[in-house]
C-alpha cells in the first residue's frame, strides 16, 4: 500500500494536513461523518484542544517536509471553548500568511477557516473547496536532497510569527 | 515501547469501504507495534475485553484503537485500558469512520488512510507518558438560568435534593410561556393550576435564591468552581418591601404601557405586576412609559405606596454568586411573522398570534376568557388557523419543524369550540404531526368530535373584505383553490432560540447551532450535557419541544448536576500546561496570555522568577506552549514534540508503508 511514491499522477491523492480544534471544527467533521457528506480522502487530520494551540512551526514543518497543503481550523471568533485562543490563533495564522512567500512556500497551500461542531455542510464544502484548489495548484515543490529550508531559516520565521502572535491586545476590546 | 493496534469494522459502518484486515497487517510494520488485529465492535463488551487480553498476553504498554471518533468513545476505551492496568493516556484513537469510512467509498483510498491515521496515532502515542489526575473541591450551588417550565422543575429537582439553587429570569416574574396558556393539550388541563403551584415552591423553597428581572453578566471559572456576576436590574421598586398590593397599579395614570406578558392584546399601566399568579409578585416600572421618569412629573405611585417602595433613583445592581454546576433552561421566543406580507405583515388586527390568541382565551387574560376580534370586540363566529408560520420554510431561514404547534392548534380549535358554541374552526395545515402519547387522538377528536376542518394545503394570502378576512390557500388533497372567510386569524407562529441565546452560550462557552439552540454533547446519549463540563442544558433552549418533555429534562439535567456533585472532590483533568523550570526565564508572556490566570509567577531558589501552573485553574488550552518563546511550558499530553511526531508520521517526503 504506497500512500504517496515518487511523483504523483492526475487523480491520485496529494498530502493534505489539518489542524483541527477539538471542540468545534474536529466536532464538525464528524457531523459531516455522521451525515455521510462525502468528501476527497486527500486529507489527514490532526486533532488539537485549541486553534491556540495550533504552533506556526507545525504548519511550516508540514510544508517544508512533503505536505501539499495545510488546512486549519477553529471555533468561530467568540465560540472559543477556551474563550479566546482562537483570536490568538487568527492573529498567528494571519502573520504565518504573510511569512509564506519570503519562504518561497505558495501561501495557497495554506488555509485556515472557522468551522462549528454544528456545521457538518460547511466543513463538506470547506474540504472539498481547499482539497480542489491544492489539486489545481499541484503536488509541491520537491527540494532536491532534504527539505530545502535549514533549520535556522525555519527559526527565524518562527521567531517572527511568536513575536507578533503573543500580543494579548484583542483583550481590550470588547468580547 | 509495546503497541497494540485494533481496528474496528463497527459492523459494516467501518469495513463496508475500509480493509479493516489489511489496515491492521500494515500496522504490524509500524516503529514499536507488536500486536494488531482486527475486531467486529471494540467498543461491545466482547472488543472490550479483547483489548484487555492483548494487553495482558502481549504486555502492551499502549494502544491505538482505529474506529469512531474519539468524541464518541475515547472515555470507553480508556476505561478499558485502565481495566488492564494501563495508565489512561496510554491511549490514542484514529477516526476512521466519521473522517475515512462514512465520507468516501473508494474502498482503496480510504484503506490508504485509514492506515496513516493509524501510524500517527502510534506515532504520537510512542511519546505519550502516564498522566495521574489531581483533586480539587466542589461548591455544590448550581446556577439555574431561565425559570420557565424546564428551569423551575430542575430548580425544584435540586432544591429538593438539599442542593442550593440560585435561579436567574429575565423577567420579572417566572413562569415563561406556560404561564401565558390558557389550557394545555393533550388533557386540556389549565396550565396555571399546574405551573401555578411549582412556582409558589420556587419562592418558598429555603434552598432556592431567585433573582428575577435579572440575567447573567459575566461567568468564569469552571466545572465545579464557577464565579457568576448577576446583574440585577432595576426595577424602581424596593422588592425587599413591596408587598404585591397592586396599589400602585390601580393609580398609575400612565395606562398605555406595552403589555409584554400579555403579548401586546391589551396595555397596561407603567407601573405593573405581569399576572396575578406572578412571582415574585412584586411591581416594577417601564422606564420606556413612566411619567416620572421621562418627563419628571407624576410620582403618583411613590405617594399611594403604602411601604413607601418606589426608588426612581434605583440603579442595576450587580452580585456574585459562587456555583459548581449551571442549567441553562432560557427557553424559546417566536418567531417574527411580521415577515409575511401575504398574511398582512401586522396591519390587520385580527389577525393574530397563537400566544396572542392563548392570552385572549385565558379566563386571566386581559378580555377575561372571552375571544374577541381586536378590531371591532366582536365575538368571531368563524375562526381560520394558519399552520407553519414561521416553521418548515426555508424561504425564512427555519427549516426546522417547531413541535408542538400542530398540537397547540388542535388544542385552540378545539377550545374555540368550547367557548362559542356556534362558531367553526378552519385549519391550514402542511402535515399533522402528533407523535406523542394521546396526541394523534386528541388531533383526531378535534376533527371527528368537535368537528373542525382540516385543509391540507398553504395558505397564499390574507386579505381584507368589508369587516371580513378572506383566506385563500390550495387544498391540495382535492387538488383546489379555496377561499375561506373568517372573522379572526390565529397564525401557528414558530419556534426561534429565545433572544440573546448565542450571546449566553458564548458567556458559557458552549456550542449552539446556526439558529442559536444550544448544542448537546450528543444528540442521542447525552441530550441534556454540553461539551463544557458543569454545564447542562434544559427545555426549549435546546431546541423546540413541548412541556412534558422540557419538565424531563429539567429533570434530567438536575439529575445529572446531583451525579457530579454526589462527589465530594472532582478529579481535575491531567492534560494541562507544566513548567520547565530548567528552560523558563520568566519573561511571564505564558502569564499575559493565558485567558483563565491559570499561571503564576514564583520565585525559584536563586530569586529568580518562574512561571508555574495552577493545575486545577488550567483547562488545557495549549495558548501558552505556542506562546513560550523558549518551549518551556508544554501542554500534556500536546507537547510540541507529540504533535510534531504526528507531522512527521504524515510529511517524510520518503514516506512509504
Ligand atoms: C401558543 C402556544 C401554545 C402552547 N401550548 C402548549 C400545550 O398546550 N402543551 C404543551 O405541552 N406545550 C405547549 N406549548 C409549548 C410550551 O410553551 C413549551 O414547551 C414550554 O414553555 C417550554 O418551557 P421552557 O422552560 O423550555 O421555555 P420558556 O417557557 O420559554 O421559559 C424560558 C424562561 O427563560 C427566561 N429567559 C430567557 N432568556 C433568558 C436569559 N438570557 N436570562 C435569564 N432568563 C432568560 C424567559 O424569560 C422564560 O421565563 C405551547 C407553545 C405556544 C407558543
Ligand atoms: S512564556 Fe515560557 S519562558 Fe516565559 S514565563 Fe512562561 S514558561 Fe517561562
Ligand atoms: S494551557 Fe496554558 S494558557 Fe491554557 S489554561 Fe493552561 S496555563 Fe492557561
Amino acid at each position: 500500500m504506497s500512500a504517496r511514491t515518487g511523483v504523483l499522477t492526475e487523480g491520485r491523492e496529494l498530502r493534505i494536513v489539518g489542524f483541527l480544534c477539538n471542540w468545534c471544527s474536529y466536532g464538525g467533521a464528524d457531523t459531516a461523518g455522521v451525515a455521510r457528506f462525502e468528501q476527497p480522502t486527500d486529507l489527514r487530520i490532526i486533532r488539537v484542544p485549541c486553534s491556540g494551540r495550533i504552533d506556526p512551526l507545525f504548519i511550516m514543518r508540514a510544508l517544508v517536509s512533503g505536505a501539499d497543503g495545510v488546512l486549519v481550523s477553529g471555533c468561530h471568533p467568540r465560540d472559543c471553548h477556551y474563550a479566546e485562543g482562537n483570536y490568538y490563533a487568527r492573529r498567528r495564522l494571519e502573520l504565518l500568511k504573510q511569512f509564506l512567500p519570503i519562504t518561497g512556500i505558495d501561501p495557497q497551500r495554506f488555509e485556515y477557516t472557522w468551522v462549528s461542531a454544528s456545521e457538518g455542510a460547511r466543513w463538506q464544502d470547506v474540504v472539498t473547496k481547499f482539497t480542489n484548489r491544492i489539486h489545481d495548484l499541484g503536488p509541491a515543490p520537491r527540494m532536491q536532497g532534504g527539505s530545502g529550508y535549514d533549520e535556522l531559516c525555519l527559526k527565524q520565521i518562527e521567531e517572527g510569527v511568536k513575536q507578533g502572535a503573543a500580543c494579548p491586545c484583542h483583550k481590550e476590546r470588547a468580547l | 515501547m509495546r503497541i497494540g493496534v485494533f481496528v474496528c469494522h463497527c459492523g459494516s459502518n467501518i469495513a463496508a469501504t475500509v480493509d479493516c484486515p489489511s489496515v491492521a497487517e500494515a500496522a504490524k510494520l509500524f516503529p514499536d507495534v507488536v500486536f494488531a488485529t482486527d475486531t467486529m465492535y471494540a467498543c461491545s463488551e466482547p472488543g472490550q475485553d479483547g483489548i484487555i487480553q492483548a494487553i495482558k498476553e502481549h504486555r502492551l504498554d499502549g494502544c491505538v484503537v482505529a474506529s469512531c471518533s474519539p468524541r464518541m468513545h475515547e472515555p470507553t476505551f480508556r476505561r478499558a485500558l485502565e481495566r488492564a492496568g494501563l495508565n489512561r493516556y496510554m491511549l490514542e484513537m484514529a477516526n476512521i469512520r466519521e473522517h475515512v469510512s462514512w465520507i468516501g467509498k473508494n474502498k482503496e483510498l480510504n484503506t490508504g488512510k485509514a492506515t496513516e491515521l493509524v501510524r500517527i496515532a502510534a506515532e504520537k502515542l510512542r511519546l505519550n507518558t502516564p498522566l495521574f489526575a489531581n483533586q480539587f473541591d466542589v461548591t455544590k450551588r448550581v446556577l439555574v438560568i431561565g425559570g420557565g417550565v424546564a428551569g423551575i422543575q430542575a430548580a425544584l429537582d435540586c432544591a429538593d435534593a438539599g442542593i442550593q439553587v440560585i435561579m436567574v429570569e429575565r423577567e420579572t416574574s417566572i413562569g415563561g410561556k406556560m404561564a401565558k396558556l390558557d389550557k394545555t393539550f393533550p388533557t386540556v388541563d389549565c396550565s396555571s393550576c399546574i405551573l401555578g403551584p411549582k412556582m409558589v415552591d420556587v419562592a418558598q423553597h429555603p434552598n432556592i435564591t431567585l433573582y428575577a428581572a435579572s440575567e447573567v453578566e459575566e461567568i468564569s471559572g469552571y466545572v465545579g468552581n464557577f464565579d457568576v456576576k448577576v446583574r440585577r436590574k432595576a426595577t424602581y421598586v424596593n422588592w425587599a418591601s413591596c408587598t404585591g398590593c397592586g396599589l400602585c397599579m390601580e393609580k398609575c395614570p400612565s395606562k398605555k404601557s406595552h403589555d409584554a406578558f400579555n403579548e401586546g392584546v391589551a396595555t397596561t399601566t407603567a407601573i405593573n405586576i405581569p399576572f396575578p399568579q406572578a412571582i415574585p409578585k412584586k411591581a416594577a416600572i417601564n422606564p420606556e412609559f413612566c411619567m416620572k421618569l421621562q418627563k419628571g412629573k407624576c410620582g403618583v405611585c411613590a405617594k399611594v405606596c403604602p411601604t413607601k417602595c418606589i426608588d426612581f433613583e434605583q440603579q442595576d445592581t450587580i452580585v456574585s454568586e459562587k456555583v459548581g454546576a449551571i442549567v441553562a433552561a432560557t427557553g424559546y421566543d417566536l418567531f417574527d411573522w411580521t415577515v409575511y406580507g401575504q398574511y398582512g405583515a401586522g396591519r390587520y388586527p385580527d389577525v393574530v398570534t397563537s400566544l396572542q390568541y392563548e392570552r385572549m382565551m385565558n379566563a386571566s387574560g386581559p378580555t377575561s376568557g372571552h375571544i374577541q376580534r381586536p378590531s371591532d370586540g366582536r365575538e368571531p363566529k368563524r375562526v381560520v388557523f394558519i399552520q407553519c408560520v414561521g416553521s418548515r420554510d426555508k424561504s425564512v431561514n427555519r427549516p426546522y419543524c417547531s413541535g408542538f404547534c400542530c398540537m397547540y392548534t388542535a388544542k385552540q380549535a378545539v377550545l374555540t369550540k368550547d367557548h362559542i358554541p356556534d362558531s367553526d374552526s378552519y385549519v391550514f395545515y402542511m402535515d399533522i404531526r402528533s407523535p406523542g402519547k394521546g396526541y394523534d387522538e386528541f388531533t383526531r377528536r378535534a376533527q371527528e368530535q368537535y368537528g373542525v376542518q382540516y385543509v391540507r394545503g398553504r395558505v397564499s394570502m390574507v386579505y381584507p373584505k368589508g369587516d371580513v378576512l378572506v383566506v385563500r390557500g390550495a387544498d391540495t388533497l382535492a387538488g383546489t383553490q379555496v377561499e375561506v372567510e373568517a372573522d379572526l386569524v390565529v397564525l401557528a407562529v414558530g419556534v426561534e432560540a429565545s433572544k440573546g441565546a448565542a450571546h449566553l452560550a458564548e458567556k458559557l462557552r458552549i456550542s449552539y447551532d446556526q439558529y442559536g439552540f444550544f448544542m448537546e454533547s450528543h444528540p442521542k446519549l447525552k441530550p441534556v450535557e454540553t461539551n463544557t463540563a458543569g454545564v447542562y442544558l434544559a427545555g426549549c433552549s435546546q431546541g423546540p419541544k413541548d412541556i412534558p418533555t422540557s419538565v424531563g429534562q429539567g429533570s434530567a439535567a438536575a439529575a445529572k448536576v446531583l451525579t457530579l456533585f454526589a462527589k465530594d472532590k472532582l478529579e481535575s483533568d491531567p492534560q494541562v500546561s507544566s513548567v520547565n523550570q530548567n528552560r523558563c526565564v520568566g519573561c511571564l508572556k505564558c502569564t499575559m496570555t493565558c485567558p483563565f490566570g491559570a499561571i503564576k509567577d514564583v520565585k525559584d531558589r536563586a530569586g529568580n522568577t518562574k512561571a508555574e501552573v495552577i493545575e486545577t485553574v488550567c483547562q488545557g488550552c495549549g495558548i501558552c506552549t505556542v506562546t513560550c518563546p523558549h518551549g518551556a511550558i508544554q501542554l500534556q499530553h500536546f507537547t510540541d514534540n507529540q504533535i510534531l511526531a504526528e507531522v512527521n508520521a504524515l510529511c517524510q517526503p520518503e514516506l512509504e508503508f
